[in-house]
């Protein structure tokens, strides 16, 4: 595999959102506003780099039966210390993405690529897939958080389009992300079967 | 790579250690700035909800068996100006709502400013917002002239639309450090 294609792939092919439908608990709890699924989206492709580096450089070293316990143990360390990094130099942005951050831990995609593609291939090859799935996965959550905010409260990153009395208040509640995220998985993956 | 029960245990502990021993440097490292940051932020609200003042001195009063920060606002001369509140409520739409709330001598609500909220994004979360309706309908009035209470419980508190649940917790929490400031100027 090519190392474009490696860092385009997720993107599209293996979109985590849409394609491979991984990860679905961030992806629906943290969407209420473009900004915060940004930022969610963010901090995940900042961990899922991070650990796919670590992960293909001791993976020679790592027993199978304690593959999973090991891994796990890094992805977590890695979203301690942006945790902690966030809260002392850029508190503002801790306050808006706090409760967030602790849940990349238990997120699948990370687990996913450390085990489906870290712990096979090279250092490189690795942070590349950690680009790749992490942009394809910050492109769908700023998408599903944007549409959320635009139909639920009338804005798209905090400017105003029209009156937000005339948003349909359920999609920034719970049950509009799983109808907002459904509708968003049908069109994504019409336009890509279209393109093939 | 084969597992065996010496090479298991060997390499979970070493992982473990490795990673346990960076999260405990970054944490060291982190935490003076970290303290900084939240004790700015307590000060720049103080500095928010009440009138100018010299120096603010700490001291903790028990409302309804919940423990409130009170920072007492001295002028140069030593003549109390102020008293903030850090109140908070349990009763938010996601929990826990703390405010700084600003009383000044004359028992007038001079300010309120949100410290922590979980309320939801683009609703109840406008609470934080500098102009929102309920502060507006708060700040500035004698807190004894005020039934604080949303218009829809027969109140004086405008509510925000469709956050009212948010509303009353937040009306709820100015209540309770006015309680907390009968207390206090008492003495």
């Amino acid at each position: 595999m090519s190392k474009l294609s490696i860092l385009t792939k997720g993107i599209v092919k293996e979109n985590p959102t849409f394609v491979l439908i991984l990860g679905m608990c961030p992806t629906l709890g943290t969407t209420t506003s473009a900004v915060n699924g940004l930022g969610m989206g963010v901090a995940t492709m900042f961990v899922l780099i991070m650990s796919n580096i670590v992960i293909s450089m001791i993976k020679n070293f790592v027993p199978d039966k304690v593959r999973i316990p090991s891994f796990i143990v890094v992805i977590a360390s890695f979203v301690t210390v942006i945790e902690l990094l966030m809260k002392a130099y850029v508190p503002s942005l801790y306050e808006t993405l706090g409760v967030f951050i602790p849940l990349i831990v238990v997120n699948c995609i990370i687990l996913g690529r450390a085990e489906a593609f870290a712990s096979k291939n090279g250092v490189l090859d690795s942070a590349l897939d950690g680009v790749g799935i992490g942009l394809g996965f910050t492109l769908s959550l700023t998408l599903l958080g944007a549409v959320r905010e635009l139909l639920g409260t009338g804005a798209i990153f905090g400017q105003q389009l029209f009156n937000a009395d005339n948003g349909i208040l359920i999609f920034v509640l719970a049950p509009g992300a799983f109808i907002a995220l459904g509708y968003l998985m049908v069109i994504f993956n019409k336009l890509t079967t279209k393109l093939k | 790579m084969k597992s065996s029960l010496k090479n298991m245990v060997l390499v979970l502990f070493c992982i473990a250690l490795v990673c346990s021993a960076a999260v405990g440097l970054v944490y060291k490292v982190t935490l003076d700035p970290i303290t900084k940051a939240e004790q700015l932020k307590v000060t720049q609200s103080i500095a928010a909800v009440l009138p100018a003042f010299e120096q603010t001195s700490e001291d903790v009063i028990n409302v309804d068996g919940k423990e409130f920060k009170v920072f007492t606002a001295t002028n140069a001369a030593g003549e109390v100006v102020g008293y903030a509140f850090e109140a908070y409520t349990m009763n938010g739409f996601s929990g826990e709502i703390r405010l700084m709330v600003g009383f000044d001598v004359e028992g007038t609500i001079s300010g309120v400013e949100v410290l922590k909220q979980a309320e939801t994004p683009g609703l109840g979360a406008n609470l934080a917002k500098p102009d929102n309706v309920v502060r507006k309908s708060i700040e500035g009035k004698k807190a004894a002239d005020l039934n604080l209470k949303v218009r829809k419980d027969g109140g004086d508190v405008d509510a925000l639309t469709a956050a009212t649940i948010s509303s009353r917790a937040y009306t709820e929490v100015v209540a309770a450090a006015y309680e907390a400031y009968k207390q206090v100027s008492n003495k």
